[in-house]
């Protein structure tokens, strides 16, 4: 994340309102140890697959990846569980960031701190305005969403969070600011 | 300036004279807490970013306790705890609880207290959402992820916000039959599963000096399903009793100011609370026991940090004593002390696990969060079908117990036991 903030171009995957981290990664997946390489990227194999069944497949059978860069999200979205599994999951299954209205607060510290996507959040309900497989483009930077009939939509400014979020995560904010010795 | 406690907590920690919500500081942890499902990763993270021979940042600091995943077959869980067992031996750590041995203790969160390794007026991190719990005791605990874990394993400190706070006033006593969980059910149904998002959930009131320390731990444990960052009750001679009873450790507790401002402030008459169930999907679906006798149960289940105390577990027996249940009811003790308490504990000169049997519950399992979490597929209790489960845990998410297909009704050990009895939700007091 350290890198300048990027464009994002691709198909959106749109869940509703409260997906808790059971839904993004069941429980039974728990005993992956997801900063054991192989074991991050089988993590990211089961992202979402706890969603009800009438959910098309975020990542498809037998593929290790998700063909959507972008989830578009309503309200509290990863609410439940502080298992770091669930942004590591998306992250490793190739999502790139998630627009939601709103946030739990644990899910968002933890997209932040590992650097694994960016949590943006919407000023209105894109839920309803976009559908699974909808071209779309996220601009990190300029905090916009644009869709493919060139509507542009505006997010919120990403906030506190800033800081962390430019250094690289946690880690390397601390070590820029002094708090940790560098490596 | 009026702040506070969890503001006063804080401040402290952070070594200001004074914080106010929205200020990002860098606070000093007393305890970091973890567990198999976490603390693998955590430790990855710690020696990834700090070297393979890095030291911890405090001995005893840091407290593991395995408690999700120990009576399985799964071989990743064991490698999991393999990898807690290691790591204790380099770093020589003196809080960890290892499952095989005597010393295992079983759910984190009941064994924190039980330890005392929770004490007023301490900024406790945890790698698990129901880390909020401990402000039972006064304390500021919450929940975080591997990350963060790992840079406090580190350095002692952790940059947190400091959070809003949404005050509850809990006023009177609750009638027979009702209980801890229905407060705070009730209160998650009120504001709602992202009403207290970012936000410290504050209880007192007079209500709080009829309240046990298990009662408060009930309440605290479910913060986090309002999306509160902490759940705190200021602590008060039986707390403090609590605590000095289960550590030499000294420590100065913190209380709000009177006057001290807050976003929201809700007041509760505890005496016009009754039981009530958390429908499925969400905990903050609401409804009281007696408007759902309609809803037929497979299952019951009484466990977890929520529901698996021993003061849960005898509110179970005094409605099973002398009847049978009518669905298969699982019961699992948090801890091994619960355990024990199990065959101490009477209710009417028959001991708990005498009422159980003779109520036809099924075997008691060993301590741990079992099928709270669904967790692997040989999981006791966990729900691999269709079930209708009345659970006294903290989640009733689509999925959460294993099957999507499942469905749980979050609710009081009174009510989950009256209504295992019913084999339909049920009002407890028609049985007490």
């Amino acid at each position: 994340m350290s890198d300048a903030a990027p464009v994002i171009s691709g198909k959106v995957y749109v869940v509703g309102d409260n997906i808790d981290t059971d839904q993004i990664i069941p429980a039974q997946h728990l005993n992956l140890v997801p900063t054991i390489p192989e074991e991050y990227k089988i993590l990211g194999s089961y992202a979402l697959i706890g969603l009800p069944d009438d959910y098309p497949p975020f990542v498809e059978e037998g593929q290790m990846e998700t063909a959507f860069p972008i989830v578009i999200a309503g309200r509290n979205f990863g609410c439940g569980s502080s298992r770091e599994h669930a942004p590591l999951s998306l992250g490793a299954a190739g999502l790139k960031a998630v627009v939601a209205e709103s946030y739990a607060r644990i899910f968002f510290r933890n997209a932040v701190a590992t650097g694994e996507l960016y949590p943006m959040e919407s000023q209105v309900r894109l839920a309803d305005l976009f559908k699974t497989g909808d071209e779309a483009t996220l601009d990190i930077g300029g905090g916009t969403l644009t869709a493919a009939d060139g509507t542009v939509y505006d997010l919120k400014p990403i906030g506190d969070v800033a800081p962390v979020v430019s250094a690289g995560g946690i880690f390397a904010y601390a070590r820029e600011a002094g708090m940790i010795e560098d490596r | 300036m009026s702040m506070t406690i969890t503001e006063k907590i804080l401040a402290r920690a952070a070594g200001r004279d004074e914080v106010k919500p929205g200020d990002n500081i860098w606070v000093n942890a007393d305890i970091l807490l973890t567990h198999d499902v976490c603390g693998p990763g955590t430790i990855g993270v710690f020696k990834r970013e700090f070297g393979e021979d890095a030291a911890v940042w405090s001995r005893e600091g840091v407290v593991i306790i395995p408690d999700h995943y120990i009576f399985t077959k799964d071989v990743k869980a064991h490698r999991n705890i393999d990898i807690l067992r290691e790591f204790v031996q380099a770093q020589d750590l003196p809080y960890y609880y290892d499952p095989g041995t005597a010393n295992y203790k079983g759910v984190c969160h009941v064994a924190m207290p039980q330890e005392g390794h929770v004490r007023p007026g301490e900024v406790i991190f945890g790698t698990d959402s129901h880390t909020c719990t401990h402000g039972a005791l006064g304390a500021f605990a919450t929940g975080i992820g591997n990350t963060d874990a790992g840079f406090v394993m580190g350095t002692g400190k952790l940059l947190i916000k400091v959070p809003e706070t949404l005050r509850f006033t809990l006023n009177g006593q609750l009638q027979k039959g009702v209980t801890a969980k229905d407060i705070i059910l009730r209160a998650i149904g009120d504001v709602g599963v992202d009403g207290a998002t970012y936000c410290a959930m504050e209880f007192d009131g007079d209500g709080i000096e009829g309240l046990t320390i298990e009662d408060r731990m009930t309440i605290c444990n479910m913060a986090i399903e309002a999306g509160g960052k902490n759940g705190i009750i200021a602590s008060d001679d039986k707390a403090e009793a609590y605590v000095r009873a289960r550590t030499d450790k000294p420590f100065t507790p913190l209380y709000s100011d009177p006057d001290s401002p807050v976003r929201e402030h809700r007041t509760y008459d505890l005496s016009e609370l009754v039981p009530c169930v958390a429908e499925p999907n969400l905990p903050d679906k609401y409804a009281v026991a007696a408007d759902r006798t309609e809803v037929k149960l497979t299952r019951a289940y009484i466990g977890s940090c929520t529901g698996g105390k021993i003061s849960d577990f005898i509110m179970a027996a005094q409605i099973l004593k002398g009847r049978k249940v009518s669905v298969d009811t699982f019961l699992v003790p948090a801890t091994q002390e619960v355990a024990e308490g199990l065959m101490s504990e009477h209710v009417d000169g028959q001991s708990l696990v005498e009422i159980f049997a003779d109520a036809d519950c099924l075997d008691i399992a060993p301590p741990s969060c079992a099928a709270c979490l669904g967790g692997p597929l040989d999981t006791f209790g966990r729900a691999n079908t269709d079930e209708v489960v009345i659970s006294t845990t903290n989640r009733n998410f689509i999925g959460r117990m294993g099957s999507k297909q499942a469905q749980i009704y979050l609710a009081s050990p009174y009510t989950a036991a009256a209504s295992a009895v019913a084999g339909h939700i049920a009002d407890p007091r028609e049985f007490l």
